[in-house]
């Protein structure tokens, strides 16, 4: 009977054959975003010209070797204030759905676990928070308080929470009720312990698979209030100020509008195909045991 | 003769009980009312011996099993005593509660798919419970999960231990289960219905480990099932619920030689035999259980039962001895006793 058993694959094996079933846009998804990633990341060591330095006798010039991907209504280099402003993007884009992720998930589960009055009362709060039209609080605490990275980084991340809540708390409810939690508490685990252990690592699985889709939503956010002109203020380059800007010279060089467009939209649909690839991956498994 | 009964009620007599059920009740609140999901039940327990609980579903035997170690839903109403080892369980802090939990009494639940964390390796669960209650460090607890798994008859417990429950089999996976209910070296060990999820060539096994471990062990174990050719070779001695009740208890040999409540014997009936001839139609017992928010004022299985009177209609009958001390039962009209 343990013989078939005995012969099962070793953890490393299995993991290998897992990661080559994965289909092959999740790959090209990751590699775009690796490349994105990296050259965000290096841009200063990389040979650019400065996004910012306007040349006037180089206006819309179509990509050459001097400008590989042409520059913009004032001359500055396209290529540089793209990956200048992957930066932006991709900073607001992950760092404002990781507040939501932490706080937002950690209420949704201790609302899902404790229940009673505080859950009553952290679902309320969600609702408020979900029900205000997230446009209008963005641009209105941007235009009050400044329109800098980090404000912009905080009221998308408060925007957030209320959603990564749902997915905790309704995570949460379901496992809460499994018979794994209730043998560990006949073995005689603190709730402290029940909720780390047992809980956590059930929820955190598709809490993250939402967390990509997440930065996938929060990039096309940063974006669109770039566009409205109340994200991070010129001359610093960020995808969607770049599309708005392209936007004067539709007519004459819709490179210029295009390319940011094309990049956010790559860059979008990465993360909601690794996001996606993720959560299919990790549902069956929950759902076979 | 009342002092016959109270020393036979200790299965196993002559030593103290190690647990004992004083007149426990549970009572659920539902939309419809309360629901009476255990009514009235006393049992006892000596060390090292093994009672069996049988019933139906939703006869009450897994909430007595809860009740016995304050595992009850928070919503429930828990009235009666359950003495414990000298202790009142009833009347113990949570903080108290939880250092007897995994130490003085320990679980093994139906649905070893469900028992067990699908995200956490089987070791990890092991070891967590050592550290926890016993202290070990991380290299004595895993050493003793790998002895823990041996015993429950793992191979190459060193390799099993970094795995996933879903890569282990039904079965594989009870004996897990098993190996973290056993990790404290409990006194008494719960078995609510360890078997039904389980291939029925697997059940013998099981079934076999536990006996086994209970007596290298001198453990206690109550051993719930709806199945009475589980208890029969395994128990010494068996209480069949009904309705929230214990309508009959008696050790296992007195019970099988000769049952006196009509509901034992149909469940009995009830078990299809391997000799019969093909398309003999099975004796199941007509009718449904009884609505536990709306309990009548007689004895729950009268309206299924086939001797059933008046005055089984107006009054439960009480639980009690009627010839011998040990063998107790409550129905108005009992069958036969032993010739």
């Amino acid at each position: 009977m343990s013989v078939r058993e005995a012969d099962l694959a070793t953890p490393t094996d299995e993991a290998l054959a897992w990661l080559a079933s994965l289909p092959v846009n999740f790959w090209l998804a990751l590699a775009w975003i690796a490349v994105i990633i990296l050259a965000a990341s290096l841009a200063d060591a990389l040979p650019l010209p400065s996004p910012t330095d306007m040349d006037m006798l180089a206006q819309r010039q179509a990509p050459s070797a001097a400008h590989w991907l042409g520059t913009d209504r004032l001359g500055r280099d396209m290529l540089a204030r793209l990956i200048y402003g992957a930066r932006i993007s991709l900073t607001v884009g992950v760092l404002a759905p990781l507040i939501g992720l932490m706080i937002g998930g950690l209420l949704g589960i201790v609302a899902g676990y404790v229940r009673g009055a505080l859950e009553t009362a952290i679902v309320a709060t969600a609702d408020v928070l979900l029900a205000f039209p997230p446009l209008v609080l963005a641009l209105a605490v941007t235009a009050y308080l400044g329109p800098t990275l980090a404000n912009l980084t905080y009221i998308i991340g408060l925007l957030g929470i209320p959603a990564f809540t749902r997915v905790a708390r309704a995570q949460t409810l379901a496992f809460a009720n499994r018979e794994f939690v209730l043998a560990a508490r006949a073995m005689g685990a603190t709730e402290l312990r029940i909720l780390w252990r047992e809980l956590l690592p059930n929820v955190m699985l598709p809490l993250l698979a939402f967390f990509l889709l997440a930065v996938a939503i929060t990039i096309v956010v940063e974006g669109a209030l770039s566009f409205l002109g109340v994200g991070v203020p010129p001359p610093a380059p960020s995808w969607g100020s770049m599309i708005a800007e392209g936007r004067e010279s539709l007519e004459i060089a819709p490179q210029i509008a295009f390319l940011p467009a094309v990049t956010m939209f790559l860059t979008v649909l990465s993360f909601n195909v690794v996001g996606d690839t993720l959560r299919l991956v990790t549902d069956p498994r929950q759902g076979t045991l | 003769m009342r002092q016959a009964i109270q020393a036979a009620e200790a299965v196993g007599a002559g030593t103290p009980p190690l647990l004992s059920i004083e007149s426990v009740s549970v009572e659920l609140p539902t939309r419809r009312g309360p629901l009476r999901a255990v009514d009235g039940v006393s049992l006892s327990l000596a060390a090292g011996r093994t009672l069996g609980i049988v019933g139906e579903s939703g006869s009450g035997k897994t909430m007595l099993s809860r009740a016995v170690a304050q595992l009850l839903p928070a919503s429930a109403c828990l009235s009666g005593r359950v003495r414990f080892d000298g202790q009142d369980l009833t009347a113990l802090s949570p903080q108290a509660l939880r250092r007897l939990r995994g130490r003085a009494f320990a679980f093994v639940f139906q649905d070893p798919m469900t028992s067990l964390n699908p995200v956490l390796t089987v070791g990890g669960q092991i070891t967590e419970t050592l550290k926890e209650h016993l202290g070990l460090d991380g290299a004595a607890a895993v050493r003793r999960a790998i002895e823990l798994l041996a015993q429950v008859g793992i191979p190459n417990p060193e390799q099993r231990l970094k795995q996933y429950p879903h890569q282990f089999s039904g079965g594989m996976r009870q004996r897990v289960a098993i190996a973290i209910a056993l990790s404290c070296e409990p006194k008494l060990l719960i078995a609510d219905e360890p078997t039904t999820a389980l291939d029925v060539t697997v059940q013998a096994q099981i079934l076999d480990l536990l006996a086994r471990e209970q007596r290298r062990r001198h453990m206690a174990m109550i051993l719930i099932t709806h199945d009475l050719a589980v208890v029969a070779g395994r128990t010494d001695a068996v209480a069949v619920m009904y309705a929230g009740r214990v309508v009959e208890r008696a050790p296992t040999r007195t019970l099988f030689r000769a049952m006196r409540m009509p509901y034992t014997r149909a469940l009995i009936a009830a078990i299809p035999k391997l000799d019969a001839p093909p398309h003999t139609p099975l004796p199941a017992i007509s009718g449904l259980p009884p609505d536990p928010t709306r309990p009548s004022p007689g004895c729950a299985f009268a309206p299924r039962c086939a001797s059933a009177d008046a005055q089984c209609r107006k009054a439960a009958p009480p639980l009690k001895a009627v010839d011998v001390g040990a063998h107790q039962f409550a129905c108005w009209h009992p069958l036969a006793g032993a010739p």
